[in-house]
């Protein structure tokens, strides 16, 4: 029986990040408690003291599903960016990989996946430590996993077709800064995009990350609407498969010409 | 005779207008130890690249292992070592760890790569390091780490490319004698390099290249011995000399005279012969060497310049 060649990447990854998961158990775990205890209780609090409810959700129940698929997001574009260049410049590794059976597309599919995959740990990681502080009310919650993870993808799939073309990280710091946060903030994270300006709401609506939060938060809460569910997720899968056209001929291009 | 490992018609690689490999043709044999001798630029790493199908060829014929790179890519790489000029090894992780990821490379099953790995790591003799992290290891144990690497698919062909640059002589031994039983135990050989010397040792035959083109091609002894005479006498020049005045002197006392920058080759089959004539006659140079023609010499008489260049 033979492995396809996007697993044998992803066993790689995965290797990697056992051998090195002393390191990442702090992003996995304590962020989110910092995130939850600072927004969600000391922020929420005030917020429930103020008005009650966001959409008729306590404020920690809001947010919570919020944070957990934009920790998702962050992870997967850090990961899309620095790695990648490494990868094909830096240290190299990519160019041995191509040397076998394996060719540039399925690298990069493997990498994508591997990506989303280990969002999804993270995303796990987070909702344990929002379900212990009673921040997920329905047991829906755990869809809310795989929700961060087609959110990952959604990122990882543009960023890393991206960040296989550059020569150098000069960039990468103005697409956190001028992508990654501003997403962060006006997604429907820590407020309904309906507190937006009108003018500006379709183009929150544009923004992967809110699609990746609604299903998320619809997840966690149990509330939902099947379209808006659907129309979620074929907007991020679209984003994958898009970004994938880009992407493999990017690789081949990089590692193969 | 058996079919060819690999055969090349005309094969050319071009990016963009920049033509790297100019029409090339040569055929390796199963069981040999072929190279390609040339300077930094000369066309052997896009070549090699070709070869070991991660680069389409922009024309010609390719054949490897008998199949077309270009539908056959996946297949051939199965079957195929390669050592590339730039380690690209996971250093933050082990040794062993290295082996064990290339081998699912080719997915081969875990318990086979185990048992490879620690052959191969034997064989490089790295056994005592394989729970040692790769990242602080010589330059000649990471070296020998990817050449295992490269072969836990039991390769038919081995693609070395540059494999002892930056290596100190003691390491490059090492390397030619692990090289030198691969060649035996009948892995086909094939390597680039800018080392005259690496390419006499390891080479059954070569093809020189210069410029994207192949200049000569035969067995290190036949290249010398169509190309240059049996022996050099290399005159280094006082420092106050007048060059040009001394090497026109020089011109009488051999075949053909090479002059570089700090010393004047004289091409003779006689060495001590010339030497002596050579000091007989009132010149006075800083030193006078006699020793054996040398592919570099072949490299400088077909192109007018050093490998080194």
């Amino acid at each position: 029986m033979s492995t396809p060649p996007l697993i044998r990447v992803v066993e790689r990854e995965a290797l990697v990040y056992v051998r090195l998961w002393r390191g990442l158990a702090f992003t996995t775990f304590v962020q989110p408690a910092l995130y939850l205890a600072a927004m969600g209780i000391g922020l929420g609090g005030l917020v429930s003291a103020h008005s009650g409810s966001v959409g008729g959700l306590a404020y920690l129940d809001f947010i919570a599903p919020g944070l957990l698929v934009a920790s998702a997001m962050q992870l997967a574009a850090g990961e899309s960016m620095w790695p990648v260049l490494g990868g094909a410049k830096w240290m190299r590794q990519f160019h041995g990989v191509v040397a076998t059976p394996i060719g540039p597309g399925e690298l990069y599919g493997g990498f994508v996946l591997w990506t989303a995959l280990r969002s999804m740990l993270g995303a796990a990681a987070f909702l344990l430590v929002a379900a212990l502080l009673g921040a997920v009310p329905s047991a829906w919650g755990v869809l809310a996993i795989p929700a961060a993870g087609l959110c990952a993808a959604a990122f990882c799939a543009p960023i890393t077709a991206f960040s296989i073309t550059q020569d150098s990280d000069l960039s990468f710091p103005m697409i956190m800064r001028l992508g990654v946060l501003p997403l962060f903030l006006f997604s429907g994270t820590f407020f309904p995009i309906n507190q937006l300006p009108g003018g500006l709401r379709p183009f929150a609506a544009l923004s992967p990350l809110w699609h990746g939060v609604e299903l998320g938060r619809a997840a966690t809460t149990g509330r939902f609407d099947a379209v808006a569910i659907v129309t979620h997720i074929a907007v991020l899968v679209g984003c994958v498969v898009v970004s994938a056209l880009f992407g493999v001929r990017a690789f081949a291009k990089r590692l193969s010409s | 005779m058996s079919a060819p490992m690999i055969e090349a018609r005309a094969l050319t690689k071009r990016f963009g207008p920049f033509v790297a490999v100019d029409g090339i043709d040569f055929t390796i044999e199963p069981g040999e130890a072929f190279g390609f001798l040339g300077p930094n630029g000369a066309g052997k790493t896009s070549t090699m690249r070709m070869i070991g199908c991660v680069s389409p060829r922009s024309g010609g014929v390719l054949r490897v292992l008998g199949d077309d790179p270009e539908h056959d890519g996946p297949s051939i790489r199965a079957r195929l070592g390669v050592v590339p000029q730039e380690d690209n090894l996971d250093t933050e992780l082990t040794v062993w760890d290295n082996l064990m990821i290339y081998g699912r490379y080719f997915d081969l099953p875990r318990a086979e790569i185990r048992e490879r790995a620690a052959e191969l790591l034997e064989f490089v003799q790295l056994s005592d390091r394989r729970d040692s992290r790769v990242d602080p290891l010589s330059g000649g144990m990471k070296r020998r780490l990817t050449i295992a690497r490269s072969l836990i698919n039991r390769p038919e062909v081995l693609l070395l490319d540059e494999p002892t640059t930056g290596l100190d002589p003691q390491a490059r031994h090492l390397l030619w004698d692990r090289l030198y039983r691969l060649k035996r135990n009948g892995v086909t050989l094939v390597l680039t390099t800018h080392y005259m010397d690496e390419a006499e040792q390891l080479c059954d035959r070569l093809v020189i290249m210069d410029t994207a083109r192949i200049v000569a091609e035969g067995s290190p002894r036949q290249l010398i011995a169509d190309n240059v005479t049996r022996e050099v006498v290399e005159v280094r020049l006082d420092i106050d000399a007048d060059p040009a005045s001394e090497v026109a002197k020089l011109k009488r006392f051999g075949d053909r005279i090479e002059a570089l920058a700090d010393r004047v080759l004289v091409y003779t089959d006689d060495g001590d012969a010339t030497a002596s004539a050579v000091a007989s006659d009132g010149f006075d140079p800083a030193s006078v060497l006699v020793r054996r023609a040398s592919l570099e010499d072949v490299f400088l008489t077909l192109t007018g310049r050093t490998l080194e260049d």
